[in-house]
């Protein structure tokens, strides 16, 4: 089977891990092959977290520079920071909603123009989607379902072996009960935030 | 039910590295586990400390890893199959009883696991432990995959019962924090009490019983290499006269590559799986069937050296490489691209690289390093500890845990750490040979885990410092595990002792003690000048419950404060204490009510009293 390779990257307590979580599941349900590896050592102290999907018939569970197929930022100096994983064939997908660390409140460093930053990223990949999904998370219900709305654009894309409706599945068995409607409604609202892109 | 005790044999989950060598460890029968948390290995002991609570296997948190061995070892010597784990750095505190264990043995099986950090995610170095195996004599296992880790973990247990010794399970962070899809396995029964023999000709090591037991040690080392020759971990696979020798991930990261290169009718693998002792005929033969070697293994020339000892034997002179300016280095991690670059250069093999882009472009984005949450009460001591020292020369040694992230500017509270309880060791040097006011600091777990007898050495050597022990009643930085300060009943746990640090300081002869709040920040200010006038050792506690843990207590209602139009600008909070909850909008400050607990350590350092709550607006 093919080998499909995905970054995500957020700021620690954007639950990413909770979204590499639902896509390795729903991966399992899908008998598609999946493994991936965490970096979160120090996530909770706001660090940065990143996650290493790598779909099909590979044994490594890191993913070099230049080899993602898909890279999702959940925050968008945070998707620049790893383009390196990227390559031209890439699809990028980032949330445009900034959470500036907080060296810039110091005055050590000054975040990136948002449309420079999305000019720059359009020159070095395939694809760019692009879009605030804060905003719909916050449609959604709560801040928190950011997760799943980058889980449904991703989804949209179509570039990873899963179906919209294993990846629902999922959803509804792997994520609290009492947060399973807001977290399919963002995922269907990044799923539409992915096809106007 | 805890996912891990499931009776599903066949089933298939997704788990993380961790929480798979813990299933493996329940396959097993473990029936005894002890350990100190330490990144990456922490989600081993949470998930077997979880499992405790609903069965009865028994776990404990240890004061630190030598003390935890030494448990271990006390149950495994009466029968029971035991497990303890601990990061690489934590072998080094356990080397002590590890070593002449190894001579005594273990009536019931017992693995030792040790969490090595390539690359250092989370550790003050990159120590490769399979060299705890060849200094102990004790074998030594690695796994390449999550799958296997759980497999393997089972047969770490046969194999030490079967030897009577302790088996060292080796594994890099890329198996801890690696997630795969597991298949579960049937569950051996525990036996969950022994009994000890007496013997004391066999266990206890004066000069005479260990001139026999070495001699013993030695005849298992020649067992296990035996075992080790057709051991089912130790494989080769593929065919062609082009030999690559690997370990642990590394193997991983090899198949893809041979697999992308597209060299399988070239090359062959042969993966070691039981490491230590070397599986001296497998290798040999090995190696006479190919034209070259190249061994890929993560850290220091471990298998390198002993391949190359068994060619000299054999009197074999193809090339074999691996450790090299132009191949291998024994810094950091590996990663696919590398290891396909390296095998395609090394045999000389068809290769196009992936393109990484240029980013030659890229404007410089600003960090994000890791900080201490809003409201961190470590932060607060700082400010005060920093405030009550202004004008001093100081050097301030440090230790291991959140509170080590005091070393960043602005608070800049931190000069010296090489280890556990270093902070309060070290101070007693650098007082005696500088003229330097000397001010440490080192957190409740540390404190425990091996600053107590740095600190006696201090009253005893009459030596001149000021500790701050940094009591948040939790072992925060590994992901909030209990230590003999803390009271169980948060854990809603019950049979438990408590250790008073006030008491315990006290008692060792501490003249000058006192107990701090850090929110009250002038008061905190005044008490720990007292403390840094004081001649001789003083030791403030600065006592306040870690924020991140009080808020998954629900122990903490956030009261949020704001910066109301009273604010000048000055910007003394930003500046001084930076607590994350600031940002600037419009050059003004700001503080995010989500992320601020109501810590009100700003409010009070703030000249113009502008930092009001919420609430009152
Ligand atoms: S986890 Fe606790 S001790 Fe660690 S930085 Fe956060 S509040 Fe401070």
């Amino acid at each position: 089977m093919d080998i499909t390779r995905l970054i995500i990257v957020a700021v620690g307590g954007q639950g990413n891990l909770l979204a590499s979580r639902v896509l390795a599941e729903a991966a399992l349900l899908s008998d598609v092959p999946v493994r991936m590896s965490e970096i979160h050592g120090m996530a909770q102290r706001g660090g940065v977290v990143e996650s290493a999907i790598v779909f099909g018939d590979a044994e490594s569970t890191i993913i070099s520079d230049g080899e993602a197929d898909l890279l999702v930022g959940f925050e968008p100096s945070e998707t620049l920071r790893a383009l390196n994983k990227a390559n031209s064939k890439t699809t990028v997908i980032t949330n445009l909603s900034p959470l500036p660390p907080f060296t810039v409140a110091i005055g050590k460093g000054v975040y990136p123009d948002l449309n420079e930053l999305q000019d720059l990223i359009r020159a070095k990949a395939s694809k760019l989607i692009a879009f605030d999904a804060v905003a719909l998370a916050k449609d959604a219900g709560n801040v928190l379902a950011v997760n799943m709305v980058l889980v449904g654009a991703l989804i949209q894309t179509g570039i990873l072996p899963l179906t919209v409706e294993n990846v629902k599945e999922t959803i509804r068995t792997k994520t609290k009960k009492a947060f399973t409607d807001m977290n399919l409604k963002a995922f269907d609202l990044g799923f539409s935030a992915a096809e106007r892109a | 039910m805890h996912k891990l005790l499931t009776e599903q044999p066949g089933e298939k989950m997704i788990l993380l590295g961790n929480e798979a060598i813990a299933r493996g460890a329940v396959e097993a029968g473990v029936a005894f586990a002890t350990t100190y948390p330490g990144t990456p290995s922490s989600e081993i002991s949470l998930n077997l400390f979880q499992m405790s609570q609903e069965s009865d296997l028994y776990f404990e948190y240890g004061t630190n890893e030598k003390v935890a061995l030494e448990v271990a070892a006390g149950a495994a010597n009466s029968g029971l199959r035991t497990m303890c784990m601990m990061k690489h750095v934590g072998l080094n505190v356990a080397a002590d009883p590890l070593m002449t264990l190894a001579y005594v043995g273990v009536t019931g099986g017992m693995v030792i696991l040790t969490a090595d950090d390539p690359f250092m995610f989370s550790s003050q170095n990159e120590q490769d432990n399979r060299y705890y195996g060849k200094l102990s004599g004790l074998p030594v296992l690695e796994p390449s995959s999550v799958e296997e880790a759980k497999n393997m973990i089972v047969y770490a247990f046969d194999l030490s019962e079967k030897l009577q010794k302790p088996v060292i399970f080796r594994t890099t962070t890329r198996i801890n924090h690696s997630t795969a899809v597991v298949t579960l396995g049937e569950t051996k029964p525990r036996v969950t009490k022994g009994d000890f023999t007496k013997d004391p000709f066999h266990y206890v090591t004066v000069p005479a019983v260990s001139r026999g037991l070495h001699v013993t040690l030695l005849e298992k080392m020649a067992e296990a290499e035996k075992i080790a020759e057709t051991c089912e971990y130790n494989f080769i696979n593929g065919e062609g006269n082009w030999g690559i020798i690997c370990n642990g991930v590394s193997y991983n990261y090899a198949v893809d590559a041979i697999k992308e290169l597209d060299i399988s009718d070239k090359a062959k693998i042969l993966r070691i799986g039981f490491s230590f002792p070397m599986p001296k005929a497998l290798i040999t033969d090995f190696l006479k069937g190919c034209e070259k070697v190249l061994v890929i293994e993560e850290g220091e020339p471990f298998m390198e050296e002993a391949v190359k000892a068994f060619a000299q034997d054999a009197g074999l002179t193809i090339s074999i490489k691996g450790k090299d300016d132009e191949l291998f280095s024994r810094l950091y991690e590996f990663n696919p691209a590398m290891v396909r670059e390296r095998i395609a250069k090394y045999f000389g093999a068809a290769y196009t690289p992936a393109v990484v882009p240029d980013l030659s472009d890229v404007p410089e984005i600003p960090q994000r390093p890791p900080n201490l949450c809003a409201g961190c009460s470590h932060r607060a001591t700082f400010y005060a500890v920093k405030k009550a020292a202004e004008g001093m020369d100081t050097i301030c040694p440090t230790d291991i845990g959140c509170y080590t992230l005091g070393f960043m500017p602005p608070l800049s509270m931190g000069d010296f750490v090489i280890c556990m309880g270093s902070s309060v060791s070290t101070s007693c040097g650098f007082s005696k040979a500088t003229d330097k006011k000397v001010i440490s600091f080192i957190g409740d777990s540390t404190f425990f885990h091996s600053g107590i007898t740095g600190l006696v050495n201090a009253v005893f050597n009459n030596h001149n410092f000021t500790l701050v022990i940094l009591d948040n009643s939790i072992t925060a930085m590994t992901g909030h595990q209990p230590n003999p300060g803390v009271n169980m009943d948060y854990f809603n746990l019950s049979g438990y002792g408590q250790v008073s640090i006030e008491e315990l300081v006290k008692s060792l002869g501490v003249k000058h003690v006192t107990t701090v709040k850090p929110y009250r920040v002038k008061k905190s200010i005044a008490a720990i000048k007292e403390a840094l006038d004081y001649q001789g050792v003083s030791v403030v506690i600065s006592q306040e419950m870690c924020t991140l843990y009080a808020k998954s207590l629900k122990k903490l209602k956030a009261r949020p404060f704001y910066v109301s139009d009273k604010c000048k600008n000055h910007r003394d909070c930003i500046n001084e204490i930076a607590c994350p909850a600031f940002y600037l909008e419009d050059e003004k400050v700001k503080i995010d009510p989500v992320s601020c607990v109501g810590c009100m350590v700003c409010a009070q350092i703030c000249p113009e009293n502008a930092i009001l709550p919420l609430k009152s607006e």
